[in-house]
């Protein structure tokens, strides 16, 4: 079973994201780029199949910030080969144009699975799994939490809201958006990643340049605090008051 | 005209028809109007039902031997074949189930335009601009959709939806869609335990939220549900850690809840978090971190730390 | 006839050729199992891994200390061992039964020398080469060693009887003797061949000592009292009882050659015992002590190279190999263990014996009445599994918060933490941890601390200070603070991190801070088994301090203190490192400020690594003192302070599986002192603290406070924050 794992890199939501000089973008400069943590949860998806049914697992994407951090994480963890996918692009990134990068080199692979994160914080226009199963022609399903091999293809579990679960059998190949894998993503060591780093084993491709079209972000702004909360203070025991008071206006009897 | 049309893809998996195909509804009217266009709803699958959706000027039912319980790939092939017919300008849904599964594969394939996390959406001049929540809630993007054909999936919540829930529908279309491609069969639908736990019907809940920190510390949290007579709820992370069962989530992936008070210790705000429980009557939200995103949805709100706050409550009702 | 009354005695009295030959044979036989077990367990200690040289090559530090951070001149383990001052240590009465016991059995061993001196090689040489046996074991001679020997033999015996006594006396009651596992198998266990071998132990050294003074009373006796005798006086009293109840001439002379036989069956039988049972460690014991280095869990060892951490029985060092054969199972380590005390599945007693039977079973050591049974092949049993993970449980090397008093305490110098650290390591390598932990180190990998804030928020604490703080990295100042990350992030903390500065700047000391480029030191993150992540922090912090001008450095943070002022020299730091306690004190003692009294009672706790780590412990107190308080001692103080739970990364992993977490114990130790205040000189004790006493219901009688508080208080340069400090109750 050969998996291919599409990762890439997210701009560090800890951090206080600032607007640039446009106003259509985020201030990249001084932003921490950190891997996608649904990305993470495909990584781990991927890693538990080899480890239960053998295979390879390869992650591939485009060159974003930082992004070789990533790769030697996922080699240390157990990836097989990382793949970094360079044409010189900047600013943010759209789904769309990130799927045909990813849909021509997968072109010309054989693979079982496409795994990548549901979704991502600054994908506008769309899930990377629909986007690139449609660009591939295979069938796809996002929010996935179940995956299992079985008979001539796999059993995937999706969750469809609510708490209701949906499972399909599909043929593969398939493109997968992974909500949550079998076990929270494993902790790779440094050590491991730095023994990762000095071997190497970044297979960098040059690609041309993209085409596809997004929409084209106008403004980006902190949204506007209309709906605040009336803060109650911090003092404990006047908050405590204030709370036991509102639940008691709400005509809901408490001691 | 066709190319001014707005098409509502009915959320409808399960159950009866959710909230949002209303709100997306309500929508869709309104820009049909502006654009000049009507307003179509495809309902996949499902037999009956229907009769609510009146709001739309044309109601499609597409039917075939894939299409019930949901099936994204058979759904995306009817979906997809519909809509090479009508040729809308808009189509609309929710980025619950359908939006997210399949809207960012059909945009692709007909190589329109997406907006995906919409909480708002306009026509001005002849483009289409939509405000799209990004950075988990942290900024909002504007961004213009061009002239052409385009996708949005919205926010649930984001837009009224009352008025759109008309009964009896004006016209409706049959349409037989043969999935013959078979590469994803149904194997099973399954609804959510019935543990006894309901959390939707509470008056009052308390909700923890990754700010507990311990398992350990759920106790005390139920200590002031149980002293409070209030539900016990959580978000994502804490079932995530198995600190307490699925039933008790609250969220996108869990239960929408209605309480008269909702109070949310811990709990950051993440927007798949606020959708399950924005439409609380009173919502108090107890964060240490000021910029938590669930202070711009609580009506009350403080920083005092959970641990100091809950005794506090305790000594005050309890002893 | 006076020159047969000769102060001497025959060795072999009364026995036959036959018999002298069967001796030998027998002894020659117990020598070599002896030595033989001697050999197997010499061999087990070279096939583990010799000493990391690497560790003696650092920069030495001003402030190092012998017996803290700087091994222990062999003379001073000598004297230690000599007066068996580790046996002492909290625990007179045992110490002084253990001292008679170990003099008392010296002497013995001695005497039995001697006269082996004295018979077998220089008789034997004198009758070979010189034609006549001669003998030195006569005369003044004779008299001198039986006055001196008999002292010896009650010395042995009034110990031993007095360990003995106190055994069966404390086995139900004392906690260090219970050997009830803090760690529970599932399919059961048994340690009642461990009890059965005490009691062989100590009851079979009683009777070769009691059937000793029993022959001498009878040589005596048959020997119709020679008066020059009288000098083997404990012997020649024995023998005076022997009289009064009958016993005289050839039925003495009879009793003296049957009990002899038992006497030296017993004490040959002792001789090959030794090497296979408890009885070691009157060797593996003081060979321990001689190469235990304190500074080895001050500045933890390096991994051992190829791979992170201890997979096998090879990965041991020689050191931690005799450490486990040196262990007496006395218990101590069990009894001080906030890990054990809490609930948790660690014992560090446990843990060594754990390892000793996995040793020596890997080498196929037999043990006599020393191995815990159980009915399957798991723990120390399970030899081809995971060293790290099922020969000891994650759960039981997850529990230890390095707090050192295990090591502290040890009277046989077993160096328990680094151990735990070396097998922690390999669990962090299989990425095995508690998922809190894991986000913890997760979020030191990517943002440098672990509250998982922007490194960027750092200096944030600093907002709403009048003065603002120098950028040591801008500008030279005396001081660099190095606050660690919860004087940083942690809000409750932030406010007193404001006070110290302001407590400084108000006194005219030059100091600065790195801003943004401070990482968390890395202490807890080594201590948790995360190397690679240490070294990396160290790399960062060391780029900083490259990067800024400073001639000294003081923490807030007692962790951090540790390793930068332990294991940061490694890597290249120079500067002395101080903790704030001590820039207090200093303004004090140097009369730069004055302190008005204050007038309370409180009582202080010990940070781990300030007190028993780096042996701090007179500067909070003088500025506690200063400061006008009335300081009451808790019954645990000093090096035996008890530990908050914090440490080693505790404070990243779930505790509730504890019965009753550290803190919680701490504080209800504090509350029997009718004190106001609870004193605490590190910011983890302060979140620990403010926490327990909540959960324990003291909060309207005690207030946690940091000694800066006081400080500033005292100085009247600040209230303590909020209303709190006038409800808390004066004492």
């Amino acid at each position: 079973m050969k998996i291919v794992v599409a990762m890439r890199q997210i701009a560090d939501l800890v951090e206080e994201l600032e607007v640039d000089a446009s106003g259509a973008d985020i201030d990249r400069e001084f932003v921490k780029f950190v891997s996608n943590e649904w990305d993470e949860a495909a990584l781990e998806e991927a890693l538990c199949l080899k480890e239960a049914h053998g295979g390879e697992v390869v992650v591939v994407g485009v060159d974003d910030v930082d992004f070789d951090q990533t790769l030697f994480g996922a080699l240390a963890k157990g990836a097989d080969r990382a793949v970094k996918l360079s044409c010189g692009f900047e600013g943010w990134m759209p789904t769309a144009v990130r799927a045909e990068l990813l849909a021509r080199w997968l072109k010309d692979e054989s693979f079982d699975l496409v795994l990548t994160g549901v979704q991502a914080a600054d994908d506008l226009d769309g899930q990377l799994a629909g986007v690139l199963g449609a660009r591939l022609g295979l069938p796809h399903a996002a929010v996935v939490v179940g995956l299992e091999p079985d008979g001539d293809g796999f059993k995937v579990t999706q969750e469809l809201g609510g708490g209701v679960t949906l499972t399909s059998h599909a043929t593969g190949p398939l493109v997968l958006g992974i909500q949550a894998a079998r076990q929270a993503p494993r902790y790779v060591p440094i050590s491991r990643i730095r023994q990762a780093m000095s071997a190497g084993g970044i297979e960098e491709l040059e690609v041309e340049a993209p085409t596809a079209r997004a929409p084209k972000v106008t403004r980006l702004f902190a949204p506007e605090a209309k709906g605040r909360a009336e803060m109650l203070g911090d003092k404990p025991s006047e908050v405590a008051a204030r709370i036991v008071e509102l639940i008691r206006a709400k005509g809901i009897s408490v001691s | 005209m066709a190319e001014n049309d707005v098409v509502v893809i009915a959320e409808r998996v399960v159950g009866s028809h959710p909230d949002v195909t209303f709100e997306l509804l309500g929508k869709a009217k309104e820009i049909a109007s502006a654009l000049g266009g009507e307003v179509h709803c495809l309902v996949v699958g499902s037999p009956e039902g229907h009769e609510c959706l009146g709001a739309a000027d044309h109601l499609h039912l597409v039917e075939g031997e894939h299409l019930w319980p949901y099936n994204p790939h058979a759904w995306e092939s009817a979906i997809s074949a519909l809509l090479s017919q009508l040729k809308p300008r808009l189509v609309l849904a929710s980025t619950g189930t359908v939006g997210i599964d399949l809207c960012g594969a059909l945009a692709a394939q007909s190589g329109s335009m997406l907006a995906s996390y919409v909480v708002d959406l306009s026509v001005e001049g002849a483009s289409l601009m939509a405000v799209a929540q990004l950075y988990g809630g942290k900024l909002m993007a504007e961004c213009d959709l061009g002239e052409g054909p385009a996708f949005v999936t919205a926010i649930p919540g984001s837009f009224a939806g009352h008025a759109a829930r008309v009964d009896g529908v004006a016209d409706a279309t049959s349409h037989s869609h043969d999935g013959a491609d078979a590469r994803m069969r149904h194997v099973a639908l399954t609804e959510p335990e019935k543990t006894g736990v309901d959390i939707t019907s509470e008056e009052l809940l308390v909700s923890v939220g990754r700010g507990i920190g311990s398992q350990s510390n759920i106790d005390l949290a139920q200590e002031l549900a149980e002293v409070l007579g209030a539900g016990l709820s959580a978000s994502r992370p804490v079932i995530d850690q198995g600190w307490l069962p699925k039933a008790h989530q609250v969220g996108k992936s869990g239960k929408k809840v209605k309480p008269k008070i909702y109070l949310a210790l811990g709990i950051s705000g993440a927007p798949e978090h606020l959708e399950g429980m924005r439409q609380a009557e009173l919502i108090i939200a107890c964060n240490t971190d000021a910029t938590a995103p669930i202070f711009e949805v609580a009506h009350y709100g403080t920083t005092a730390d959970l641990f100091d706050l809950v005794p506090e409550i305790l000594d005050l009702i309890g002893g | 006839m006076l020159l047969a009354a000769v102060e001497t005695r025959k060795i072999f009295g009364g026995t036959t050729h036959l018999e002298r030959v069967l001796f030998y044979l027998l002894s020659l036989v117990v020598l070599v199992v002896f030595f033989a077990g001697l050999g197997l367990r010499v061999k087990k200690y070279m096939a583990g891994r010799p000493l990391d040289a690497g560790r003696f090559r650092r920069a030495r530090v001003p402030l190092e200390k012998p017996g803290v951070s700087a091994p222990i001149p062999l003379a001073q383990t000598g004297v230690d061992i000599a007066a068996n001052r580790t046996v002492s240590r909290r625990n007179h009465a045992v110490g002084g039964a253990h001292l008679l016991l170990f003099w008392g059995f010296l002497g013995l061993l001695a005497a039995t020398i001697i006269v082996g001196l004295d018979y077998d090689v220089y008789g034997n040489l004198t009758r070979i080469f010189g034609g006549k046996e001669l003998s030195f074991f006569k005369g003044w001679f004779y008299l001198g060693y039986n006055a001196v020997f008999d002292t010896a033999g009650l010395a042995a015996i009034v110990g031993a009887v007095w360990l003995a006594v106190r055994r069966i006396r404390d086995t139900k009651s004392s906690v260090a003797l219970d050997y009830t596992r803090a760690q529970k198998p599932k399919s059961g266990y048994s340690r009642a061949a461990m009890t059965a071998g005490d009691h062989l132990f100590i009851f079979g050294l009683i009777l070769i000592l009691f059937t000793g003074i029993l022959l001498q009373g009878l040589r005596i006796d048959a020997a119709g009292f020679p008066s020059f005798e009288r000098w083997t006086w404990l012997g020649y009293t024995v023998a005076v009882g022997f009289g009064a109840l009958g016993l005289h001439g050839s039925a003495a002379g009879s009793a003296h050659f049957w009990l002899w036989w038992v006497h030296i069956l017993m004490a040959l039988a002792f001789v090959a015992y030794l090497p296979f049972s408890k009885a070691l460690h009157m060797i593996s014991a003081p060979a321990n002590l001689a190469v235990r280095d304190p500074g080895n869990t001050r500045r933890l060892p390096s991994p051992p190279s190829g791979h992170a951490g201890y997979q096998d029985f090879a990965d041991f060092t020689s050191k931690e190999l005799l450490g486990f054969d040196a262990c007496t199972k006395c218990g101590r380590c069990h009894a001080v263990c906030p890990a054990r005390t809490g609930g948790a599945p660690l014992s560090p007693r446990d843990l060594i014996l754990d390892l000793r039977q996995y040793a020596d079973r890997k080498r196929g050591i037999p043990m006599v009445l020393d191995w815990e049974e159980r009915p399957d092949q798991s723990g120390p049993k399970n030899l081809e599994g995971r060293l790290a993970g099922e020969v000891i449980e994650p759960a039981t090397l997850w529990s230890c918060t390095t707090c050192m008093a295990c090591v502290e305490i040890c009277p046989v110098g077993i160096e328990h933490v680094p151990t735990i650290v070396s097998l922690r390591r390999s669990l962090v390598d299989a990425g095995e941890m508690d998922p809190t932990l894991q986000s913890a180190l997760e979020n030191i990998a990517t943002q440098g601390n672990s509250f998982g804030k922007s490194s960027r928020m750092r200096a944030r604490w600093t907002k709403g200070l009048d003065v603002p703080i120098p950028d040591a990295r801008k500008e030279e100042v005396e001081y660099l603070w190095f606050l660690g990350d919860f004087a940083s992030f942690d809000e409750r903390l932030q406010e007193i991190s404001r006070t110290l500065a302001r407590v400084l700047t108000a006194n005219g000391i030059s100091f600065g801070i790195l801003y943004e480029d401070e990482r968390n030191a890395g202490n807890d993150v080594r201590r948790a088994g995360e190397e690679g992540l240490f070294e990396m922090l160290v790399e960062k912090n060391m780029e900083a301090f490259s990067k800024a001008g400073f001639q000294k450095i003081f923490t807030t943070d007692p962790h951090s203190f540790n390793t930068l002022r332990n294991e940061y020299p490694a890597y290249g730091l120079d500067k002395p490192v101080m903790h704030y306690s001590e820039l207090l004190a200093s303004l004090i003692s140097e009369g730069r400020v004055s302190l008005s009294g204050l007038g309370r009672k409180v009582t202080y706790h010990d940070p781990c690594y300030l007190g028993r780590y780096n042996r701090i412990f007179d500067a909070p107190r003088s500025v506690i003192t200063s400061a006008g308080c009335e300081l009451v001692e808790m019954p645990r103080n000093r090096t035996n302070s008890f530990c908050c739970g914090a440490g080693g990364g505790r404070i990243w992993m779930d505790d509730s599986v504890l019965a009753e977490r550290p803190s919680a114990n701490r504080i209800r130790e504090a509350a029997e002192l009718d004190v106001g205040y609870f004193v605490v000189a590190c910011p983890k004790d302060y979140a620990m603290f403010s926490d327990a006493v909540k959960s324990t219901g003291n909060e309207d009688r005690m207030k946690v406070v940091d000694i800066v508080e006081l400080f500033a208080e005292a100085s009247g340069e600040l209230a303590l924050a909020g209303a709190a400090s006038e409800e808390a109750p004066e004492s």
